[in-house]
């Protein structure tokens, strides 16, 4: 036993605590039920709700068990007739106020309020006076509310001032007249507010898109992996007769904690967009025909067929790296088996030129928690809230924590943690060759020559605050990894992580980046990092140097790679393009000549491997949309088409099981081991490109709730919107 | 019109703004919100009487708060208006022991003389008759009233007309 370690007694049991733990603490973690609302485990103690009043043996009134510290040898009693009538009381409280709404509110059947009052609410009210009506506030497309039903907890307001950062929500006025809300009308902008809706305790806030959709009774849960950012949050999926309605956080504290970010939440709302593609189509002499699956595979596969049998170079394949692991080890299999190094992922990079130096994958480097207790964190490169809004939380816990936080960003960005020092120059090369100067000034180490680049104050912090910590990373953000400079920029960063002991990785792009590098759909590297002699074309070059065969996985030419108007001539100048696609589109339509549907996230079974290299997996939850399927079946048939041989996998997770299988042992270490010539010079403008946060993949961009947002009016709202069917 | 104040409802008058500051001094660096309510009184009395989400969202810019926090406290403390009222606020206390001294009398005289009822403004922007809220603490010389924080006690409806008669 520990000095901290003291003995309770809750109910006649003695019980183990830490000195100063709140009574709710003790009794959660031992199983015994307590009533409340307010209290939340991951914010602060209000006491305000009074539903956890607890009898305690020789005290004078009831104590409130979330705000009531333990000590030694005290005594408590939970259910005595004492405690529940304190509870009893409290509920009649609460419920004065408290429309008798339940059937037409969307938290009926998954109320905490519900299922408190069923413990310990009256059959009847002795209240006959009027109820309090609250007016509804609009806080934006995401949160519905219904301010009458709402009992003050005040979950939502310290959300917003502990977890989010900002405080959106208040506490307007009191008494009787006090209103959660925001006082002049106005939207909640966090990219984390969705989780107000899970917080809220009764039906005050609700999500908007779900409202009047569906009861909780009506529907499957199933576990389910966002797919939105290379987190890869744990959700739930919530299905009724095949449909997807809505996702909602499943807690996992190393990765979402019980958060999710608004994209994830809200994303299933594009899977139901009207354009998606409903059977297989093939363009014969420009016209599109609607043809059965057989037709259009085989279409698909004898236009391949005949191209890549003269020179099998002519084949390219581009994915998503949003992907499944299956799909983009099956598409690897059958675009090297056909005699090809034409594979890329990395859509919106510039700078191949340092590729042979690539980690096996551009894994964090850390555990996504480990971020929290760093000591400094170097960020070079990064819209973090917008790149993975969860991993800019944990970037603020740490900060809270007294981490110092470093940007190098080419431009200025609102954080909602305090940064240490801060740099947003346009020439982001220059900004770090003057950090890694500033190092050597520390250090005295000159084993790089940064060719003079000088160094100011601001850049002796950077220097300072990652020699001084005893725990660092640094870390590189998509700015970075589309960097046209990024050999330098990697270059840079690395020496720096070096110099000062800092750990060194990258934040991924996209939901399974990293799953995709192991899966081999490089270039340069097949499955495992195994070295590929005669480098095929990267994702640019794919747009620059014409091929007669394109593989399109689950992207639009228009939208997601670095050059799109040069892509799409690339498309148009090809003998066949065949678009393993969710979604039909314009471009699709004038530029492929094969369009094979495959499910979405929601429809389809399949493997993500997130920033930290965890594997995760997931079933299909949803009917497919039309005749469309999952991407790796329609792949194994392709590759038994082309008589690749070993393709008769029965489910999605032997293709897994196949690729886990050939990695075992592999270390995903992310030291940087290259030596890059550095390249000082002045950069063009654009040098990197910052999607914005509702832009991200063809999914967001159909979720008209996400669209409608002030984040994506923001950004211009480029994307289109589109009824949902 | 004193120095004290300005006709710019938009923004803070230098004056405030020292004042504000002033405040601020007395609080550790880190605890910036606990001149929250000094600084409202200071505007408040800058802007005749109330406040406006303007003047409070520049409170919240100098005490580094999300504005919010600002709104929460001038719409719970009964001493702040948010909407527009009157310059001087005068409100009668008519909790237990000024009633019993006759309080509902001086009420009445107070809303006949001024013509308006408890919650409104003269139409001149003189005076705002506060909805009362609570005891005023002044119990020994009820019934009393006070206005813009001076307590007038053992009041007639004689010495009513006296004082509003005589106020500036």
């Amino acid at each position: 036993m520990t000095d901290n370690t003291i003995n309770v007694e809750i109910n006649g049991k003695t019980l183990e605590a830490s000195k100063g733990e709140m009574l709710i603490q003790v009794a959660d973690r031992n199983g015994i039920h307590i009533p409340r609302f307010c209290y939340h485990e991951k914010l602060s103690v209000a006491a305000n709700c009074r539903m956890c009043l607890v009898e305690q043996i020789g005290g004078r009134k009831p104590m409130p068990a979330c705000a009531t510290p333990v000590m030694d040898g005290q005594k408590f009693n939970t259910e005595s007739q004492y405690a529940i009538s304190a509870q009893k009381a409290t509920m009649e409280f609460l419920l004065i106020n408290h429309p008798l709404d339940c059937p037409i509110c969307d938290q009926g059947g998954e109320c905490e309020l519900q299922d408190v009052a069923i413990g310990y609410g009256s059959g009847a009210s002795r209240y006959s006076e009027r109820k309090r009506v609250v007016k509804d506030k609009e806080i934006g497309p995401l949160v519905s509310t219904d301010m009458t039903r709402c009992i003050h907890c005040t979950r939502c307001v310290r959300f917003g001032q502990e977890v989010a950062g900002i405080q959106e929500l208040g506490t307007m006025g009191r008494g009787e007249f006090t209103e959660i809300g925001t006082y002049i009308e106005n939207s909640v902008d966090h990219e984390l507010s969705g989780n107000i809706i899970d917080l809220c305790p009764v039906g005050a806030l609700n999500s908007k898109p779900f409202r009047f959709q569906a009861r909780g009774w009506e529907m499957t849960q199933h576990e389910s992996i966002a797919t939105h950012d290379s987190l890869g949050s744990n959700t739930y999926s919530h299905v009724r007769r095949g449909k997807l309605l809505r996702v909602v956080p499943r807690s996992n504290e190393s990765i979402n904690e019980t958060w999710l970010s608004d994209r994830d939440r809200f994303s299933y709302q594009g899977v139901y967009s009207e354009d998606r593609l409903q059977t297989p189509m093939i363009k014969k002499n420009n016209e599109w025909q609607e043809v059965d699956w057989t037709t259009a595979l085989e279409f698909a596969a004898n236009g391949i067929k005949s191209i890549v049998e003269d020179d099998p170079d002519q084949l390219v394949a581009l994915a998503s790296p949003r992907s499944t692991v299956e799909e983009l080890y099956l598409l690897n299999r059958i675009t090297r088996g056909l005699g090809s190094d034409n594979i890329d992922h990395r859509l919106l990079a510039q700078d191949f030129s340092d590729q042979a130096a690539d980690s096996l994958a551009p894994v964090l480097g850390l555990a996504i928690a480990e971020l929290e207790n760093q000591d400094a964190v170097l960020m070079v490169g990064s819209n973090i809230r917008s790149e993975a809004p969860l991993l800019a939380h944990r970037l603020r816990q740490a900060s809270l924590k007294g981490a110092k936080v470093l940007v190098a960003n080419p431009e200025e960005y609102f954080y909602y943690f305090d940064t240490h020092a801060h740099l947003s120059e346009v020439n982001l090369v220059t900004q770090l060759a003057s950090i890694a100067a500033a190092v050597q000034n520390k250090t005295a180490n000159k084993d790089l020559d940064l060719q003079g680049a000088e160094f100011s104050p601001e850049h002796m912090k950077f220097a300072d605050a990652l020699i001084d910590a005893e725990k660092a990373h640094v870390f590189i953000g998509n700015l970075g990894l589309t960097h046209a400079n990024f050999a330098t920029l990697r270059r840079l960063s690395a020496y720096i992580a070096a110099q000062t002991g800092a750990t060194f990785g990258y934040l991924p792009p996209a939901a399974n980046s990293v799953g995709a590098a192991l899966a081999g759909v490089l270039p340069h590297r097949d499955v495992a990092g195994r070295d590929i002699p005669n480098i095929g074309l990267n994702a640019l070059q794919m747009s620059d140097q014409f091929r007669k065969a394109y593989v399109l996985l689950n992207l639009e030419p228009e939208n997601d790679v670095q050059r799109p108007y040069q892509f799409r001539k690339a498309l148009d100048n090809a003998e066949i393009v065949v678009a393993i696609t969710p979604f039909i589109t314009d471009s699709l339509k004038a530029d492929a000549d094969v369009l094979l549907p495959m499910g979405t996230f929601a429809e389809s079974a399949g493997t993500y491997v997130n920033c930290e290299g965890v594997w995760q997996s997931a079933e299909g939850v949803a009917s497919p949309v039309g005749e469309a399927r999952p991407a790796w079946k329609i792949l194994r048939v392709l590759g038994n088409l082309f008589d690749l041989g070993g393709f008769d996998y029965n489910s999605a997770f032997e293709v897994r099981d196949a690729l886990q299988a050939k990695l075992v042992g592999l270390d995903i270490a992310t030291t940087y081991r290259g030596s890059a010539s550095l390249n000082l010079a002045a950069e063009a403008p654009h040098a990197y490109l910052d999607m914005p946060a509702y832009g991200h993949d063809s999914i967001v961009r159909r979720s008209n709730p996400l669209q409608d947002t002030r984040a994506a009016k923001e950004a211009g709202n480029k994307f289109f919107k589109v009824a949902i069917v | 019109m004193s120095e004290h104040t300005t006709n710019n409802p938009n923004e803070l008058s230098a004056h405030s703004i020292a004042e504000i500051k002033a405040c601020m001094a007395k609080y550790p660096d880190d605890q910036k919100r606990s001149a929250v309510l000094s600084a409202l009184q200071i505007v408040q009395h800058q802007n005749h009487g109330f406040v406006t989400k303007v003047l409070m969202d520049e409170i919240a810019k100098i005490l580094e708060l999300p504005p919010v926090q600002v709104y929460e406290v001038a719409t719970f403390y009964s001493m702040f208006e948010t909407k527009p009222c009157g310059r001087l606020h005068l409100s009668v206390c008519t909790n237990i022991s000024c009633m019993l001294m006759g309080s509902d009398n001086i009420l009445a005289h107070v809303e006949k003389k001024l013509g308006i009822k408890v919650g409104e403004s003269t139409p001149d922007g003189k005076f705002y008759l506060k909805k009362e809220e609570e005891c005023l603490a002044a119990c020994a010389g009820g019934p009393m009233m006070m206005i813009d924080h001076h307590y007038y006690e053992s009041l007639t409806p004689e010495k009513v007309d006296e004082i509003l008669d005589g106020i500036e």
